[in-house]
């Protein structure tokens, strides 16, 4: 057997949480415990607690493999992907890279918004570890795979969010080294570009470059992935060929159908908007993670903004199914052309799910904010799914039998010469 | 593998501590990216803003005015035959260029979080483009200075070809001490309001509005060597003597400022260098 081309050996990362609820500490805190330990003469307790985001995970990746890390929120996926590009460093064990590694963690990552589609591919370029030459070499590539040439010298904040997406992933997609480690880059953008992406990252694959791609669209995952690492709770749960890998993903999550709201650690502390709360509400108003085919039910989202004014956001919901195939996205300014802005500090959003479209089965949303910009402020894949039950007492409506994914009532009329009204 | 299983491949190794290892070397690799981050920032500068261009001369020609009146009008202070305002200015422009370098260098990390924690590149990267902004505001102000110097029929002398050597100086002075602030920045968040105090403190003891030579006439020979352990009075003496405001150049003197700054580099590339593993993690 060859020589793997990425070797994880024992692998760990330590983050040490302190018990307090300032989320920076501040220089006057510093100094004001120091001058109370010199006053006291003694440490004033101090809680801190170890969380290991990573532990003890090893794994190997052979070249030209597409590999899917999956797993739950928090279960260590983007720190393993942060250490793997070397933006922050493991606490124990190594990693072997038998390459170039260009990662993508993020679309558009250094983007401009005052900057034109041209300056902003060369600051891009720059920024994923281009040389000057390789992005001259690369430009007309790009645009073309863009579909941009007209808008080049246009600031991007001129650009329609689809634009936007395109240009970065453009950029991204034609950085060459020998590896290429990607994370949820498919969860923006249009189907139809997905679609592109998909082809684009194989194709990457194709030419004996490896791929690390993290993902929460099960879809997406097993069309591009060969092998497949589990992970839980910070560890190496499963791994090997991506179908196996998958089926265990899903039952997991299966068995996790029960509860029906989840906070998110942390939202109340970030230098920008986040969600800190989902929760599922039946039309009673009673926290629920089942409800019945046809029965309205609300998404209520806890939204935290840490700035003293308001800020343009807007808040969508993307409602996939249980193979993780996206069936829609709603966003909250759907129905209006204002700006919706968040006020200062926590509030709540909810989506009245009514009609509630959804036939039998499971379904798990994801959540995602951006800027005025579109550019990503927060996105969140909550734990909580949610079970559609089939109405019991109607033998055929809405059944499962029925083919198509979603229910949808619209209005019909039947016309003809002998048509008895009622 | 195959065929070219053989094929000399870089192998990249992640341990804990092990980033020292290749820093340099990826240094001069994102070398492109360093220009291309100065490059972005003097552009957005000058977009986002119509005074852009307007403010960098208007601030220093704002500062001067009343400098110039209040010294020379009311404290009366001696020029030493040389027209006042040029005297002002050899000595506020090196200040100016020192403070908006050190400013910039600062705020250099927290602004750019999101870079931060999304690719991999050597940080000290962005503090050290940042000062190119302050460069090229230095000079349109130097621009400034010559046409001053022109109104007032000012020859320079041929020692003015000096001058990039004190302006290196500046930003070997500004870079030491724009890093430890950078790197507390990140750590510290309510450490940005301390820096303008600095600025504004180390405004009074650099010799901005007066001459060096007035220590030593006031308070002694020994006096001055202390207070040349100030980097900026190397700076402000050395620019003074290339365009002939000074005369002599104290050489113990610019040797201590050298020598402090070299040292403050020296820390804040050390203390950079430590605390830059975590930055990803508490940015």
């Amino acid at each position: 057997m060859a020589q793997p081309i990425i070797s994880v050996e024992r692998l760990g990362k330590r983050y040490r949480l302190r018990h307090q609820a300032v989320p920076y500490a501040t220089l006057r805190e510093s100094l004001a415990a120091t001058a109370r330990r010199w006053v006291a003469g003694h440490a004033p307790p101090q809680t801190t607690e170890d969380f290991w985001a990573l532990k003890d995970v090893s794994f190997a990746v052979q070249q030209g493999e597409v590999t899917g890390v999956i797993g739950r929120n928090g279960a260590g996926k983007s720190t393993l992907l942060k250490i793997l590009s070397r933006i922050t460093e493991p606490t124990t064990g190594r990693i072997r890279l038998g390459g170039r590694v260009a990662s993508l963690l993020e679309v558009g990552t250094g983007f401009h918004p005052e900057l034109t589609g041209r300056e902003n591919i060369f600051l891009n370029g720059a920024i994923l570890g281009m040389t000057k030459a390789e992005i001259r070499k690369k430009f007309d590539e790009i645009v073309a795979f863009a579909e941009v040439d007209q808008f080049l010298d246009t600031p991007v904040k001129h650009y329609s969010s689809g634009m936007y997406v395109r240009l970065a992933f453009a950029v991204a997609a034609h950085l060459e080294p020998e590896i290429l480690i990607v994370d949820e880059v498919l969860a923006v953008g249009d189907a139809e570009f997905q679609q592109k992406c998909i082809r684009k990252m194989k194709d990457v694959a194709g030419h004996g470059r490896t791929v690390l791609f993290v993902s929460h669209n099960m879809m997406a995952i097993r069309r591009l992935c060969t092998h497949g690492v589990l992970l839980s709770h910070g560890a190496v749960a499963a791994c090997g060929d991506i179908a196996s890998i998958v089926d265990t993903y899903l039952e997991g999550c299966q068995q996790d159908a029960g509860r029906a709201s989840q906070s998110f650690a942390g939202g109340e502390s970030r230098p920008h908007p986040a969600f800190s709360r989902f929760e599922i509400v039946n039309a009673a108003g009673e926290a629920r993670s089942t409800v019945l085919t046809g029965e309205p039910f609300s998404v209520v989202l806890g939204v935290h903004n840490p700035f003293d004014t308001p800020v343009a956001a807007t808040i969508g919901i993307e409602v996939l199914d249980g193979e993780g195939v996206s069936l829609f996205t709603t966003h909250n300014d759907d129905a209006s052309r204002e700006l919706s802005m968040l006020p200062p500090g926590p509030s709540m959003a909810t989506c009245l799910f009514d009609p509630n479209p959804l036939m039998p089965g499971t379904y798990t949303f994801q959540l995602g904010m951006v800027d005025r910009q579109w550019t990503r402020q927060d996105v969140v894949v909550p734990e909580v799914a949610l079970r559609v039950d089939q109405v019991p007492y109607v033998a055929d409506h809405m059944s499962s039998r029925r083919p198509g994914r979603l229910f949808v009532k619209l209005n019909w009329s039947l016309s003809g010469p002998s048509v008895v009204r009622a | 593998m195959s065929s070219d299983g053989q094929r000399h491949v870089e192998e990249l190794v992640i341990e804990a501590g092990r980033s020292d290892a290749h820093y340099w070397r990826d240094l001069w690799r994102y070398r492109d990216l360093f220009m291309f981050l100065a490059w972005r920032d003097l552009l957005v500068r000058f977009k986002q803003t119509v005074f852009g261009v307007l403010w960098a001369v208007l601030r220093p020609l704002i500062t001067m005015t009343i400098f110039v009146v209040i010294f020379s009008r009311v404290a009366g202070l001696p020029s030493g035959g040389v027209p006042y305002p040029i005297l002002v200015l050899g000595g506020m422009l090196p200040w100016q260029f020192f403070a908006s370098a050190l400013s910039e260098a600062s705020n250099s990390l927290v602004a750019n979080a999101n870079l931060i924690t999304k690719v991999y590149f050597p940080r000290i990267i962005l503090p050290a483009s940042s000062l190119i902004v302050a460069l090229v505001d230095f000079t349109i102000t130097l621009c400034m200075m010559a046409m001053v110097m022109a109104w007032y029929g000012y020859l320079p002398p041929a020692r003015i070809v000096l001058l990039p050597l004190f302006v290196a100086l500046a930003l070997v002075a500004a870079l030491g001490p724009g890093l430890i602030a950078t790197a507390l920045n990140v750590k510290y968040r309510d450490f940005r309001f301390v820096i303008p105090f600095i600025i504004q403190f180390g405004l009074y003891v650099s010799p901005v509005g007066f001459k060096s030579s007035v220590i030593e006439d006031r308070l002694g020979p020994a006096a001055r060597l202390v207070y040349s352990l100030n980097p900026m009075v190397g700076v402000i003496d050395g620019f003074r003597w290339c365009i002939g405001v000074e005369q002599d150049l104290h050489l113990q003197a610019l040797v201590l400022s050298v020598a402090t700054s070299l040292a403050l580099l020296w820390l804040g590339v050390r203390f950079f260098r430590g605390t830059e593993r975590d930055f990803a993690d508490v940015i």
